[in-house]
């Protein structure tokens, strides 16, 4: 019993509890709508099912929160992500389209090479702007944000750009050995950013930079080159993310592909428990983050909810989700027992998840 | 002591249990009207844990606190505030990009007309530094004044408020001795008014000077209450620590290289005209390997400044360094790091440890850095180095994989000093390496310095506490108005007084053993 307990709470204090526990509660919550929510099948050798679904769909929102992490672990942020989602798709479909033909392999090779190289371009903007000329992050990449809409108009050259490629079409919505392609590129990617970060010293001297700039810069850790490494991996995959998104719907649409995905990252980082204010980041919650995320929207539409109220919804879940993660919250509502100890003194109040 | 009737604030059975760590267990403690009371114990003993119970920094496990004869439990430290215990905390709390005026005041401005008065804010600010001695601007940023100014703005805002109680955590920590005097100057004043100080601090003689009563902790406990005027310094010790000290004296004992010896052989740093305009005057300085240049001068004399040039933290726009010989340039801390040059800053908080990493990767954080992230130090060294200095310097809890923050101050200081050793610099700039820390581990680390410098390594050695220079350094470097005024050795006539004079003359006034 005590057994148990201690094992309990080791659970619950555990950092990936709360965000694992109410991905949990919103598959449970659907499966109660849709009894067969949870149903996976193999139909013409592919995988099937509500769950595959939300692997399927939230695959991008992942790859790119994956590098919005790294930016916000410095302190930064990146809003640019959206528009750099709508380049990189563009500029991918611009090249299939003009090509003879559509389908084939090496043409969409060079399409996606071309897509990925310019995602990399613009990232190393952001970080020129903010390491090199030192502009906060949030106006840095939000001259990008907003002109990056342009840029994508101008490879679109107004319009939507369709095309009809069976290669491409693999990145978003192909399978491969059962498998959703776009979820193995999701899986690769985080086992390539955990490496990064874990089996290199990237992640703590990204951790010691957002969390202590000045006391790192005295360490001698080169805080530029470490920024301008986080943008430039955040716009690659933001970049991924545009292909994925452009492929699963066949075409690419400068104004509306990848739309508000900045906020939906930034959420999912959050959400994560990764702090706004940088520092210590956790790869495995924002994974969590952006599948809750995903959760979220298949619900809406499984249960049923109108769409005019589907904002309201999520905002209300995330303030939840937000809430709950708060350690000040928990000890006012669920009541008396001893509070987990303030990890700042003098700021007993402070929420570790700004909702 | 005013009357003894009646303690104005008393601790019973006071507990608090950190994961892992039981940081007080059953302490009393009771402090009486117009009296200054020192709590006193090791690094990590509790002190600063009962301070912050008690004015609602931390919530209370156990026990009970009385102010003024009524049952209190603050719930957060402006409650304690209202109430009239009035706190400085140990790492200053303040905001450094708002202006001292301003952090003075902050949370508790005086109106006019339901608006913000800036000028009665600025006028009493000054009023209120004036009474510390100090004359500085007040519309300027705190954080472009030394960490001493600081903790001097944070005493003014405490003493503003009409307190019965009034706590001052390591106020003296990074003070000189003319500030601490100036302080106490003060303290005395409160004492007449019948105000009640907790006091905390690592220098004995301070406590004599200053305290009525001294309250002992070890370990989270409470060792006893004495009126100071009954306890020996060496019960003191023993009480604090548990057993006796002899490590002081075994400092004493041991031989340092004659000056003459180690200057014939030739420098690791010479510098030629090194200066920063608005921060220290063009300086020449040689520091040879196995030497030990000590620093002293007055708050904001420069020393800091020197080592901060030294170690590329500022850039230099005059002069040049000279490493084994060469010019180089050390633009930056990097470049400085790549010539083997290590700067543990006086600032623990603002420039030294990333606090919410832990033990093991802050003092693995610059030996990773000069190494660059493509060759992270395997966990075996890393472990290896870290069980090395957590030992050597005593640093207590002794696990690797706590947040740094979760440290007593006197360790996370072992941790930053631990940080430099690990590089094995050929120069270690040392600003303020014992600040809140303890007389046993003080000790140690004195020896520590000592022993490295006899195996060849060139230390620039800064602190307020004049003796401690004295004792460690072959040469002490004078400096007055951001100027290098004197290079006197440490032969057997140089005393406290002589650099006294030295600082006060802005030249050596005994015969000329500048350099
Ligand atoms: N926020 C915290 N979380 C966990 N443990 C803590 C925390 N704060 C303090 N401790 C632990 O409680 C014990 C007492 O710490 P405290 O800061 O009170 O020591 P102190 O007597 O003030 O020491 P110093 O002279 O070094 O300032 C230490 O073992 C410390 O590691
Ligand atoms: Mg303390």
């Amino acid at each position: 019993m005590t057994r148990f307990t201690a094992a309990a709470r080791t659970a619950v204090t555990h950092r990936l509890f709360w965000p694992a526990a109410v991905l949990a509660v919103l598959v449970l919550g659907n499966v109660a709508f849709t009894p067969n929510f949870l149903h996976i099948e193999v139909r013409n050798g592919h995988l099937y099912g509500s769950l595959i679904d939300i692997l399927r769909l939230g695959a991008p929102l992942v790859v790119v929160s994956l590098g919005m992490t790294v930016v916000i672990a410095t302190r930064g942020i990146d809003l640019s992500v959206g528009s750099t989602i709508a380049i990189s798709g563009a500029l991918a479909c611009l090249v299939i389209s003009d090509s003879g033909d559509q389908n084939s392999v090496g043409g969409v090779l060079v399409a996606v090479g071309l897509a990925l190289a310019l995602s990399l371009v613009l990232g190393l903007w952001n970080g020129f702007l903010v390491a090199g000329i030192g502009i906060q992050p949030i106006i840095a990449t939000l001259i990008l944000m907003v002109g990056g809409r342009g840029i994508a108009q101008l490879i679109t050259d107004g319009q939507i750009i369709t095309i009809n490629s069976d290669p491409y079409e693999l990145i978003g919505g192909g399978y491969l050995a059962t498998f959703p392609f776009s979820v193995l590129v999701a899986v690769v990617m985080i086992a390539l950013t955990a490496f990064l970060a874990r089996r290199t010293a990237l992640g703590v001297l990204i951790e010691a930079t957002g969390g202590n700039a000045e006391a790192s810069r005295l360490a001698g850790i080169r805080a530029r080159g470490i920024m301008v490494m986080v943008y430039l991996f955040c716009g690659l995959c933001a970049g991924i993310a545009g292909l994925m998104i452009s492929s699963n719907v066949h075409s690419a649409d400068g104004n509306n592909a990848g739309l508000w995905y900045e906020l939906d990252a930034i959420l999912a980082v959050v959400i994560g428990g990764t702090s706004l204010g940088g520092g210590r980041f956790s790869l495995g919650g924002t994974v969590l983050g952006a599948l809750i995320i995903q959760a979220l929207s298949t619900t809406v539409y499984t249960v049923g909810i109108p769409p005019e109220t589907t904002m309201l919804f999520k905002a209300v879940v995330v303030t939840v989700v937000c809430l709950i993660q708060s350690p000040a919250f928990r000890a006012k509502v669920f009541g008396r027992r001893p509070r987990p100890t303030p990890t700042t003194p003098a700021e007993p109040a402070k929420i570790e998840v700004p909702a | 002591m005013a009357d003894m009737s009646e303690p104005v604030l008393t601790m019973t059975g006071i507990g608090k249990q950190f994961p892992g760590v039981r940081a007080l267990d059953g302490v009393d403690f009771r402090l009486f009207p117009g009296e200054v009371h020192a709590l006193m114990g090791e690094n990590g003993a509790g002190k600063s844990t009962l301070i912050k119970v008690l004015t609602g920094a931390y919530s209370i496990d156990s026990g009970d606190i009385t102010l003024a004869g009524h049952p209190v439990r603050f719930g957060s430290p402006l409650q304690a505030q209202q109430a009239g215990v009035s706190p400085v905390y140990q790492e200053i709390n303040l905001c450094a990009n708002l202006s001292v005026a301003e952090n003075i005041f902050i949370g508790r401005q005086p109106r006019r007309f339901g608006r913000i008065d800036w000028a009665a804010i600025r006028r009493r600010s000054r009023d209120l530094l004036r009474r510390l001695r100090l004359d500085i601007d007040v519309t300027a940023a705190l954080g472009t004044y030394s960490l001493a100014v600081q903790q001097m703005v944070a005493i003014a805002r405490a003493i503003d408020i009409e307190a019965k109680v009034l706590i001052l955590d390591e106020p003296t920590s990074s003070l000189d001795a003319t500030e601490v005097q100036q302080l106490f100057d003060v303290m005395r004043e409160l004492k007449d008014e019948g105000v009640a100080i907790l006091f905390v601090t690592h220098f004995l003689d301070q406590v004599y000077e200053i305290a009525d009563r001294i309250t002992v902790l070890r370990n989270g406990r409470l060792v006893g209450e004495y009126p100071t005027a009954e306890m020996s310094h060496v019960d003191l010790v023993t009480a604090m620590i548990g057993k006796e000290l002899s490590t002081l004296e075994q400092l004493e004992e041991e031989q340092r290289p004659e000056l003459s010896a180690l200057e014939s052989g030739s420098p690791f740093v010479e510098t030629v005209e090194l200066g920063r305009k608005g921060s220290i005057a063009p300086f020449d300085l040689t520091i040879h390997p196995g030497e030990v240049v000590g620093l002293a001068g007055l708050l904001g004399s420069g020393r800091t400044e020197v080592a901060r040039l030294l170690f590329g933290a500022d850039r230099a726009d005059h002069g040049r360094v000279l490493l084994d010989g060469e010019a180089v340039a050390l633009r930056t801390p990097r470049a400085a790091m790549a010539h083997a040059i290590a700067y543990c800053s006086e600032n623990r908080r603002t420039e030294g440890l990333v606090e919410e990493l832990t033990v093991r990767e802050n003092i693995v954080l610059a030996l990773q850095a000069v190494r660059g992230w493509t060759r992270p130090i395997p966990r075996r060294v890393q472990d290896e180095l870290v069980a090395k200095y957590i030992s050597a310097l005593q640093i207590r809890p002794a696990d690797p994989d706590l947040p740094v923050r979760n440290l007593s101050g006197g360790n996370q200081q072992k941790v930053l000093l631990a940080r430099w050793l690990i590089t094995e610099p050929k120069l270690l700039i040392l600003d303020e390496p014992t600040r809140g820390i303890d007389v046993g581990a003080k000790a140690e680390i004195q020896k520590l310095v000592a022993g490295l410098s006899r195996d060849g390594l060139a230390v620039l050695f800064i602190s307020a506490e004049l003796e401690e220079v004295l004792r460690l350094s072959h040469k002490v470097g004078v400096l007055r108005d951001r100027r290098l005024v004197a290079q006197l050795a440490n032969t057997d006539d140089l005393d406290a007084d002589r650099v006294l004079q030295t600082i006060a003359h802005g030249s050596d006034a005994a015969s000329g053993a500048a350099s």
